[in-house]
């Protein structure tokens, strides 16, 4: 008890005294989740309205896997990328392995189709509502899905935020296509893994505390947001 | 069997703005899905220069056929053209609809004006909102979110929204369903008002009150065929098919709820 009581203490303290470890960690971390998160909207969102809208043999195959892909193993992921972007590998010449941008475009593959899935649901659900009408306006379908993007713009947030979630917790693909370096590609969950494996629990609990604060903090925005626009007719 | 709607229109002409378009006529047109024909083989002639009111039970195929002329969705056989034109885009683009239950935007009163004002740039597009709204008596709720307002303020805000682009057809399945007088009252007054300024009308209702003070001329449908397309004086004075007398009357079921089996009258 004694113990567990000292490494919260410690682990206040680190994140009072602004640590630049710390805080090179946590902007590092913030940087690529952000980053993959708006990379994966700007893929999976129209991707999953145009699914809602636009017909085509196999559109149900391809939702479900779209469904299947958002429950994609991160270390997979991580072990496909690391393989592409290796020196032998089609994306080699590149040089990103071990780089902040491998570890984007891992965590944008993990969290697109997440995002895209759930898009898909919002916008396919507006689109009952509206399909009539943009028939009667005569909508071309690039307008149709951009007018579901911006109706379900409250709806797609909570979609936004299940993305940024889940690449800011995420560990495994991080790990293989990062490197984990020092000052380079470590974030807080390969740090959280690093420094728990040494037995520096502090360090890793204070991560821990601030990924659970960062967590809160967003999702708090965004029931902020939605439940004022929902106040106000717009969800 | 051609039915074609040639009665006087004098007094629609006194009123008629220059830029009336022709004719609507359909051609054998027919309804079928999943087996069973919805419409079957309805030739009409619509005058451009009338409010026509699409009257009959429920189930008749009214709404289905306000669709396939709007071009909402395809007829499986036959065919519709604007004075001898079959429909086209360029056609079709020159239409506006009003739905029963009015979808709206989930955005502000003008914003929702705005956006079918795709046309202007878009800095003129609030400005030219504003003035549409205020001329439908709706300036007072320009900044609230549609969605929030009554449901004559959103049927009448829905009204304005397909006029704003002054179609030269508007549609209107059952704009006043769910309205009491006083909206159903001005929502008949914003609809005189587009007709008299040149838009042809083509609505929906199960009021017979509001038939008599709109129409020009009745299409009445009975199981998706075509009992009577003629004036609105002839058609209340003296319905021609046993249906539209029994449905004036108030007899006309197309099921009998406890018995499930046809009592509608022959046509």
């Amino acid at each position: 008890m004694n113990d567990s009581e000292s490494i919260l203490t410690i682990a206040t303290h680190l994140i009072l005294s602004g640590d630049q470890d710390l805080l090179e960690i946590i902007l590092l971390s913030l940087q690529v989740s952000l980053s993959a998160t708006v990379i994966g909207c700007i893929i999976g969102l129209p991707l999953g309205a145009a699914l809602a809208v636009i017909k085509f043999p196999g559109r149900s195959f391809v939702t479900s896997l779209l469904n299947t892909f958002m429950g994609l193993p991160p270390v997979v992921v991580g072990l496909i990328i690391y393989l592409m972007l290796s020196r032998q590998g089609p994306l080699g010449t590149f040089g990103l392995l071990y780089t902040p941008q491998a570890m984007i475009i891992a965590q944008t593959c993990l969290i697109a189709p997440l995002i895209a899935a759930l898009s898909r649901q919002v916008t396919a659900d507006l689109f009952s509502e509206y399909k009539e009408l943009f028939s009667s306006l005569r909508l071309n379908v690039w307008q149709q899905i951009g007018t579901l993007i911006f109706e379900g713009r409250y709806s797609l947030t909570t979609s936004a935020l299940a993305g940024f979630g889940r690449a800011i917790a995420e560990v495994g693909a991080v790990m293989i296509v990062g490197g984990n370096i020092d000052h380079v590609t470590r974030v807080m969950t390969t740090t959280i893994a690093l420094e728990t494996s040494k037995g520096n629990l502090a360090l890793a609990l204070a991560l821990g505390l601030i990924l659970i604060m960062l967590a809160f903090t967003v999702n708090a925005l965004v029931s902020i947001i939605s439940s004022s626009a929902r106040k106000r007719a717009y969800a | 069997m051609l039915n074609r709607l040639t009665h006087n229109l004098d007094k629609s002409n006194k009123t008629l703005a220059p830029n009336r378009v022709t004719p609507i006529s359909t051609k054998n047109l027919s309804y079928k899905t999943n087996g069973q024909t919805l419409l079957t083989n309805l030739n009409i002639e619509i005058p451009t220069a009338t409010k026509t009111i699409i009257m009959g039970a429920n189930g008749a195929g009214k709404s289905l056929l306000l669709r396939i002329l709007h071009g909402l969705i395809p007829p499986s056989n036959g065919s519709i053209s604007w004075n001898g034109v079959p429909i086209n885009p360029a056609i079709q683009a020159v239409q506006a609809m009003v739905f029963q239950r009015p979808v709206l935007l989930r955005r502000s009163a003008i914003k929702n004006i705005a956006f079918v004002l795709k046309h202007l740039q878009k800095s003129e597009r609030l400005g030219k909102a504003e003035s549409i709204l205020e001329a439908a008596k709706l300036s007072h709720i320009a900044n609230t979110p549609a969605r929030l307002l009554s449901g004559g303020e959103q049927q009448r805000l829905a009204i304005a929204r397909a006029m704003a682009n002054e179609p030269k057809i508007l549609f209107l399945d059952e704009p006043t369903a769910s309205l009491d007088p006083a909206s159903t009252q001005i929502i008949e007054k914003m609809i005189e008002t587009a007709f008299n300024s040149g838009t042809k009308v083509i609505l929906i209702t199960h009021d017979i009150g509001q038939a008599r003070r709109l129409a020009d001329d009745i299409i009445f449908l009975n199981q998706g065929r075509l009992c009577e397309a003629t004036p609105a004086d002839s058609f209340f004075k003296k319905p021609k098919s046993a249906a539209a007398q029994a449905y004036l009357k108030g007899e006309l079921f197309l099921v009998d709820p406890v018995e499930n089996h046809e009592i509608s009258p022959k046509i």
